[in-house]
């Protein structure tokens, strides 16, 4: 049975410049900005012309640099950097399925999708997800990727995950890999689709936890197949509340419960709570930002109406304030994916978003005050944003 | 062996051209030509091949002007190997 963790105590805030690693659809950028995050400086770009679907610097030494990268010919691969990308290297064993012995159909690893560091207490060790659906472990600090037999060779989470003809358009994910603070064997992640699944024994066997989460309607939702997770995050305070973005709406999780609560029933009507970002507070476990995106008809994955906003709760989703100002107020048709909104561990917290047309906008959120703070663009013209992440370096 | 290798690929050889010596016996194969390649290029081989030992889409290999698709097609003395790098995408 799931256990409950502890309370965290609230991390301090962090001071100093703050640095955004950018994936995009056509390299990596490093995005400095200065202490009072005014000024802001490119460096880039990194491996120009491959698709990077997530740049991570590890949080537990602040030097290693990973990226999950591929072009549209070559194979996938994960380079390292420990110095803030001035020198990069490959993985010499990047994520690769197993080739199976069983007479079940081989899988190729199309793209590493999502990286996560493992627990504190296991430095060098990273999670890697990738589409389609797998999850990968090194414990090199990313050199060389071992397969988890718990998941790819599970042939009932095989049959969950469907095949690439069941994924989402640019491939089924294994995502959101979220990992107990306090007990590094325990750790979940999501799949789109087929559902969210724990672990306790640092993934050798796997539970669902789908309790509570709707499906489209008319299809089974006990069945984990029709479950599609977005994302979900554990909140750095409180390491035993969850908030999921989710096809089918905004949900939070308080353990030991295993019944998501739909939160987002009280985002505005015509907005709706379909989006694929989710981001949480680093300090505030009843604050957390969505970017809801048009789930209509044939999903355009846009702004609703072409007016792009964030919504914020501050009460553990009772209600939802619209983050607009400083954003176009019409005809704005950009998409934010599932990796691409952030906050970083500032006071107060500045929440960056990036999108499809290759912009970054912050705002400086200032905890409710009126007027709220304006959305700012801090960098343009780059190529299709995937994914977005903060970042503090280790002190030279 | 020589073989010609494509733009992207180049990060790992360098030169468009790469010289291998492979030994008489047994016989050379795409694939063994590609595992030389990868002993002195490492982590070339898989960009181009996947883990099933699949060439991955977009890349393909010709010898003598045709298009290799088994890898355990045998390479005669003098015959190049030419990978190319399909035109795709946007």
């Amino acid at each position: 049975m799931p256990r409950p963790g502890p309370v965290n105590p609230s991390p301090r805030p962090a001071a100093g410049a703050v640095l955004l690693l950018v994936a995009t659809r056509k390299g990596a950028w490093l995005l400095h900005g200065d202490a009072a995050r005014r000024r802001w400086r490119l460096d880039g770009p990194h491996f120009h012309g491959h698709s990077i679907s997530h740049l991570v610097l590890d949080p537990r030494d602040g030097r290693t640099l990973l990226a999950a990268a591929k072009t549209g010919h070559l194979g996938p691969t994960i380079f390292r950097s420990t110095d803030l990308g001035r020198t990069w290297k490959e993985a010499s064993r990047p994520p690769a399925f197993a080739q199976p012995t069983d007479g079940s159909p081989a899988r190729s690893v199309d793209h590493t999708f999502w990286l996560a560091p493992c627990h504190t207490n296991q430095p060098g060790s990273w999670y890697a997800g990738t589409s389609p659906q797998g999850l990968f472990r090194s414990d090199d600090g990313g050199d060389t990727w071992q397969p988890l037999p718990g998941v790819n060779d599970n042939m009932t989470l095989r049959e969950w995950m469907g095949t690439v003809q069941d994924g989402t358009p640019d491939g089924p994910k294994l995502h959101s890999i979220v990992i107990d603070p306090a007990d590094p064997a325990h750790l979940l992640f999501g799949m789109s689709g087929g559902g969210v699944h724990e672990s306790f024994d640092r993934g050798a066997t796997w539970q669902t936890l789908i309790g509570g989460l709707e499906v489209v309607e008319g299809f089974d939702v006990t069945q984990p197949t029709f479950h599609d997770p977005h994302c979900i995050r554990a909140c750095p305070s409180r390491s035993t509340r969850l908030y999921m973005q989710n096809h089918c709406g905004i949900y939070r999780l308080d353990r030991p419960s295993q019944v998501w609560q739909r939160i987002g029933r009280k985002m505005p009507r015509k907005v709706g709570d379909i989006g694929f970002p989710m981001v949480v507070h680093p300090r505030d476990a009843d604050t957390a930002w969505v970017f809801p995106m048009d789930g209509s008809d044939v999903w355009p994955r846009t702004s609703p109406d072409g007016r792009p906003a964030a919504y914020v709760t501050r009460n553990a989703g009772r209600s939802w304030q619209r983050l607009d100002a400083g954003l176009p107020a019409e005809q704005a048709w950009w998409t934010v994916k599932r990796q691409a909104l952030c906050a970083d561990q500032r006071n107060p917290v500045g929440l960056y978003l990036g999108h499809t047309g290759g912009e970054i906008w912050m705002l400086r959120d200032d905890g409710g005050a009126t007027p709220p703070q304006s959305w700012r663009n801090i960098a343009r013209h780059l190529p299709e944003i995937y994914a977005l992440e903060t970042a503090i370096p280790a002190a030279d | 062996m020589r073989v010609l290798v494509p733009s992207a690929l180049r990060s790992y050889t360098g030169a468009m051209w790469v010289e291998l010596d492979l030994p008489a016996l047994p016989p050379a194969t795409v694939g063994a030509v590609l595992d030389a390649l990868d002993a002195r290029f490492p982590g070339i081989r898989f960009r181009m091949v996947d883990e099933r030992g699949l060439l991955r889409p977009h890349m393909r290999c010709f010898v003598g002007g045709r298009a290799v698709h088994d890898l355990s097609r045998p390479m005669a003395s003098g015959e190049e190997l030419h990978i190319v790098q399909a035109l795709s995408g946007g």
